[in-house]
């Protein structure tokens, strides 16, 4: 078992936008009854087969560690943070669609991962300006999801789509917009069902 | 004429103190959260925009600008205005937007915000009761009945920051309370929790791989027909499920364990940095600082004793106390009038600078600390109310600093409350608390975010800029990990988040 290769994800993103929920749900294949906020960072694993049913498959151990905290936090904490990423295979990006500040604090988040964080502490929002160069020799994929798109009124949900497909652009990300259905999955922890198209939405693979 | 001018003047400060409240909260409580409901934004800018206004006119007020009457009237209308806003629009948007979070109730929002209003209002009125406030002759709703009580919720508010910052202070400036830190110690942290996060790690493999394992046993078992089907598993997976719910219960205590390291080590990062910074030039300042004012809070605590036990209440204020002082015993000669009035304008604005200064990073710092996206509008409407009505009582207090011709127009526009009483209340809340956090440790580090009024301007890397307020980050930070820290606590319901 332990034979098997592992993979380390990171789960990042702003306070509330529903990175645990997202990791209960990706690793335990069930909703998250009583979400409650992460102190430090909390991990899940999943078993995944890689390249399943061709020749070349291969068992592997996703481990998905989810980071709790802002990015406006303390530098005590961000220093504290930082023992988390070491040797990251990838980089999931979560953001919440009704709350823009999220979305805009992903870059923030990501140049804290990538060590590449020099703003000064105090700064106000940004405007979304940075430099695509310094993800282009990132080796680090990184994957960018959109939460709680059922809670848009429907009239604005195409803004919003727009604007996800612009920042996935910056990012140069895959990009998908999850929403956690009722009639998959069950809240009762003795009942476990597997979703048939569950398969092709943990796509990290490199 | 002179009063159309003087309108216009108070009109444009008064528009000046909103615009400063709307960049307030657009900038630094609300730069995490989108803005959707504009009306908390604009109740917020109006609460501090006439609490300043009241600010102005007793500085006006020191410095003889603008004509009496329109000064009168426009302290009367000002002081009508604020109390519409703090007992009528502010308590029902807090209902409002309270029972808007609750989905049960969603459908008769207004209705059932009407009847928070009510039992707020209720409460309130009860509140009055018990204290000596006033005399029975005059009505209702009157004004002096609504200032009274406000009154002294503010009056309790400001003693209790006050008094846990009398006790705090020495303990965040002071060096001597420092623990020493060394890199050592911070690694060999970080290591403990890296291995636990890896212990957890494996533990979940196998709980994983354990899960696949039975999955796939049980399909085939499935296969097999109805009886023999079921004895089979039930006999072959027990070991199975047993096996992982004793997994389960070892990850649930390594988890606990990582969250405590997790907060250990933070704890030390930050010590460590308040270590580097207090050899900084700034911080033996502060330090220096420091030792003054703890002399300062034991003199007020011992003040406060005095008051209260000889039953003694200053008759007056300290700038003409000072004057005579000089007079009577240095034997300077100077013109007493003129001087007083600059004197206890300055002392004056200083006590209001400093406690606007306070009270806003002290609102930013909770804010930070408590809210999320979910509940940030309540948050925001209660810390407006709260910051309204230090600011009505901080008025109330402020009458003792002044010397006796420029406390008139307080005490006229107000009517005729005891202010003798709202002194006495301060004092005994403020000993209060004070006895009750004498338990540095565990008191101090829960409340640290409270340091408040007159400790203010000694706030150390947080000095005020006008559009780049501060960054309170670390302390809020610190409050929150610690109170978030226990996910049982009844104070984080799950809906919260």
């Amino acid at each position: 078992m332990a034979s098997l290769d592992r993979v380390k994800v990171l789960v990042l993103g702003d306070s509330g936008v529903g990175k645990s929920s997202l990791v209960h749900l990706l690793c335990q294949n069930q909703v998250l009854g009583n979400p409650s906020w992460t102190v430090g960072c909390s991990v899940d694993v999943r078993v995944h087969d890689y390249k399943e049913g061709t020749p070349e498959e291969k068992t592997y151990y996703i481990e998905l560690w989810d980071v709790g905290g802002s990015v406006g936090s303390a530098s005590s904490v961000k220093s504290t943070r930082a023992v988390f990423y070491n040797s990251v295979n990838g980089i999931i990006l979560v953001h919440d669609l009704t709350n823009k500040k999220s979305s805009q604090n992903l870059y923030r988040w990501s140049m804290e991962a990538l060590n590449k964080d020099s703003s000064p502490t105090g700064v106000i929002v940004s405007n979304g300006d940075y430099d695509r160069e310094q993800f282009a020799e990132n080796p680090v994929p990184l994957l960018l999801i959109g939460t709680k798109y059922d809670q848009i009124p429907e009239n604005k949900r195409n803004d919003v789509l727009t604007r996800t497909a612009f920042l996935s652009e910056d990012f140069n990300a895959e990009e998908i917009n999850l929403v956690i259905e009722k009639r998959y999955f069950t809240r009762d922890p003795s009942q476990v069902r597997i979703c048939p198209d569950y398969g092709s939405l943990c796509g990290t693979e490199t | 004429m002179s009063f159309f001018v003087d309108s216009v003047i108070m009109f444009t400060s008064q528009v000046l103190f909103f615009g400063f409240g709307w960049l307030f909260f657009m900038r630094q409580l609300f730069k995490d959260y989108e803005v959707r409901q504009y009306v908390v934004q604009v109740v917020f800018s109006v609460t501090f925009a006439f609490s300043c206004t009241m600010f102005e006119l007793i500085i006006f007020e020191i410095l003889g600008a603008l004509s009496s009457t329109s000064r009168y009237f426009h302290w009367k209308l000002n002081l009508y205005v604020i109390l519409l806003v703090l007992i009528f629009v502010v308590p029902f948007y807090i209902g409002y937007f309270v029972v808007s979070n609750i989905r049960l109730l969603q459908r008769q929002r207004l209705l059932f915000a009407c009847v928070v209003w009510f039992t707020f209002m209720y409460f309130f009125w009860k509140l009055g009761d018990p204290f000596p406030i006033l005399s029975p002759k005059h009505g209702i709703l009157s004004i002096e009945q609504l200032i009274s009580r406000v009154g002294v919720i503010g009056v309790t508010l400001m003693a209790l920051l006050s008094g846990f910052g009398a006790v705090n202070c020495p303990y965040t400036y002071m060096s001597y309370f420092l623990r020493n830190v060394t890199d050592s110690d911070i690694l060999a942290l970080e290591r403990r929790l890296l291995q636990t996060m890896d212990m957890i790690v494996s533990k979940k493999k196998r709980i994983a791989m354990t899960r696949r394992q039975m999955y796939q046993r049980g399909e085939d078992q499935n296969k097999q027909a109805g009886i023999w089907g079921m004895i089979k598993s039930v006999t072959s997976s027990t070991s199975g499920s047993e096996n992982l719910s004793l997994i389960q219960q070892e990850v649930v205590a390594l988890e606990e364990l990582s969250r405590q390291l997790f907060l250990e080590t933070v704890d030390l990062q930050a010590t460590k940095e308040r270590i580097e910074y207090s050899k900084t030039f700034q911080g033996k300042y502060f330090n220096f600082l420091g030792y003054f004012f703890s002399i300062y809070c034991v003199w007020k605590i011992f003040m406060a004793t005095i008051n209260i036990v000889f039953d003694r209440v200053g008759k007056t204020d300290p700038v003409t106390r000072g004057i005579e002082i000089t007079v009577n015993y240095l034997g300077i000669q100077f013109d007493v009038k003129f001087w007083s009035q600059h004197i206890s304008f300055i002392l004056v604005g200083i006590i209001i600078v400093t406690s606007i200064r306070g009270l806003l990073i002290t609102l930013t710092k909770f804010f930070y600390a408590i809210s999320s996206s979910k509940s940030s509008n309540v948050i925001v409407l209660v810390l407006a109310q709260i910051m309204g009505m230090y600011f009505v009582s901080s008025v109330l207090l402020m009458r003792m600093s002044m010397p006796l011709e420029y406390r008139t127009i307080v005490t006229e526009v107000l009517g005729e409350l005891q202010f003798n009483f709202y002194h006495r209340w301060f004092d005994v809340i403020f000993l209060v608390i004070h006895k009750s956090s004498i338990d540095p440790d565990d008191a101090i580090s829960v409340l640290e975010p409270c340091q408040f009024s007159w400790t203010t301007h000694l706030q150390g890397p947080n000095q005020m800029t006008f559009l780049s307020l501060l960054n309170p980050q670390e302390e809020s930070e610190a409050l929150s990990l610690r109170l978030g820290k226990d996910n049982h606590s009844r104070f984080w319901p799950s809906h919260l988040i």
